[in-house]
């Protein structure tokens, strides 16, 4: 194995480790906003320096290839994915802080009837497995796995669609859970932006793999 | 559409049996500058020789196939009539050493018996000298030996000599492969000016180079051509597995 390859392979490793480190967090803000366990809330807070060193570190061992090896071919498009995706990860970092953060703002679990209408856990569990088969996709070099979020994608995009009146029935039939209502509305369209992140570092694995740009193409 | 000015058409060439470029078709647009790239004895510098005819000059050499310059077999032309059309510039830069600076960049037209005026010799040498931008360097001393010159400057030289002629190609083999850094920046970015009057064709070991300085690549292997495409489409995408292996250092 060259020089090289082994900091590709470095690179990856961390940026597995990253995607790994997110997903817990979306899992645990998830798991605290259900159990309304607000002590798991502030470790997702916590945690997310952690997501924010990784960030840094991938970016400058990207940065530090370029430099020293002139990256070709794969190669290139390899380490061009990995900062985007680096990138994109760093975001849903951010929104799984931003869901913790809602649970200790609220201070009160979130009513179960407006979860089940507004389908967020749907949307939510959807959300993570969207982000695990892209991190199984990357780790294998599969792109058939990661052309399958796409689909996935469209079923968060549906949901998101629905919430406006899904939540003002909610709070038509209960005026006195609004506050509530728009804090779970404010989740929904979190996710739908997860899904809009998994969705562009799905693009990115099948550019690095394929050297297809699928980026604002209609059809996917 | 881009002009072709050379094609090659089923070239091979040869040093007694061992044959050492097969095959190999490439057209070669106008005003473009080529990177051929390959890991040694893959054939390059053999084919860029036979492009000017140089190949022949080394006892049992041969070539079958066509080179065409402008539609014109080459191999139909007299060799000095070739070389006077497409010039090279080898790996270490070879000034006269006994000649000044103008002489040595005159020195085709003398060793070609091609008798011009003194005024036209003037013309010439300062016209051939700022093309290579040598000329603000070297104008007060031009009387002086071209050995007394930098590596990057005497290499630079050896260009204003091949420009001197006024050719219509341009093949280097190697052309920084003994300068250093800076030298090689300026030659480098001499390869983007020359190219709007001429068409360069570089040899080179350097990928870096390759990518840097051509609008198309050509990579080498075991005497066949492998791949012949867009310098960008090369080294973002290339076609072909041996490519791809050899840009990215994984050639074994």
């Amino acid at each position: 194995m060259t020089q090289l390859e082994k900091e590709l392979q470095a690179v990856k490793s961390e940026v597995i480790n990253m995607w790994s480190l997110v997903q817990m967090q979306l899992t645990k803000a998830k798991k605290a906003m259900l159990q309304f366990d607000q002590d798991l809330a502030r470790e997702v807070l916590l945690k997310e320096k952690r997501v924010n060193a990784y960030e840094l570190k991938i970016d400058r061992d990207c940065e530090n290839i370029f430099a020293l090896f002139s990256p070709v071919a794969n190669d290139l498009r390899f380490l061009l994915a990995a900062i985007k995706i680096n990138s994109n990860m760093e975001r849903i970092g951010d929104i799984a802080e931003g869901i913790a953060k809602y649970i200790l703002e609220f201070g009160s679990p979130f009513d179960k009837h407006i979860l089940d209408k507004t389908q967020l856990l749907v949307m939510y569990d959807e959300a993570i497995n969207m982000l695990a088969d892209t991190r199984a996709a990357f780790e294998n070099e599969d792109t058939i796995l990661a052309r399958s979020v796409f689909k996935k994608d469209e079923k968060l995009d549906e949901i998101n669609l629905a919430a406006n009146s899904n939540i003002a029935s909610c709070i038509h039939e209960n005026m006195e859970s609004m506050n509530e209502a728009l804090y779970v509305l404010s989740i929904i369209r979190k996710m739908e932006r997860v899904g809009d992140q998994v969705k562009n570092i799905a693009e990115e694995i099948i550019f690095f793999m394929e050297a297809k740009v699928l980026k604002h193409q209609e059809e996917l | 559409m881009e002009s072709t000015i050379i094609k090659s058409v089923d070239y091979n060439a040869y040093f007694g049996t061992n044959h050492v470029v097969k095959n190999v078709n490439i057209e070669i647009p106008k005003n473009n500058v080529i990177a051929v790239m390959g890991p040694s004895g893959c054939g390059k510098t053999t084919f860029l020789r036979g492009i000017n005819r140089m190949h022949e000059l080394i006892p049992g050499a041969t070539a079958k196939g066509q080179i065409l310059l402008n539609n014109e077999d080459v191999l139909e032309m007299h060799p000095i009539f070739v070389r006077l059309k497409i010039g090279m510039v080898f790996q270490r830069p070879n000034p006269f050493p006994n000649l000044s600076i103008y002489d040595n960049v005159i020195a085709g037209y003398k060793l070609n018996g091609i008798k011009i005026s003194k005024a036209e010799k003037d013309r010439i040498v300062e016209h051939s000298l700022t093309r290579v931008a040598l000329w603000n360097e070297v104008k007060d001393s031009l009387t002086k030996k071209g050995s007394f010159l930098s590596g990057g400057q005497q290499q630079r030289l050896c260009i204003a000599r091949a420009v001197a002629m006024e050719p219509e190609v341009l093949l280097f083999d190697e052309p920084t492969s003994a300068l250093d850094p800076i030298s090689t920046s300026t030659v480098e970015e001499l390869f983007h000016e020359l190219k709007s009057n001429y068409t360069l064709i570089i040899v080179t070991h350097n990928m870096q180079q390759a990518a840097r300085v051509s609008d198309k690549t050509a990579f080498f292997y075991m005497g066949e051509l492998i791949e012949y495409d867009d310098t960008k489409q090369m080294f973002t995408n290339p076609t072909d597995t041996r490519t791809q292996n050899y840009i990215t250092g994984r050639f074994s």
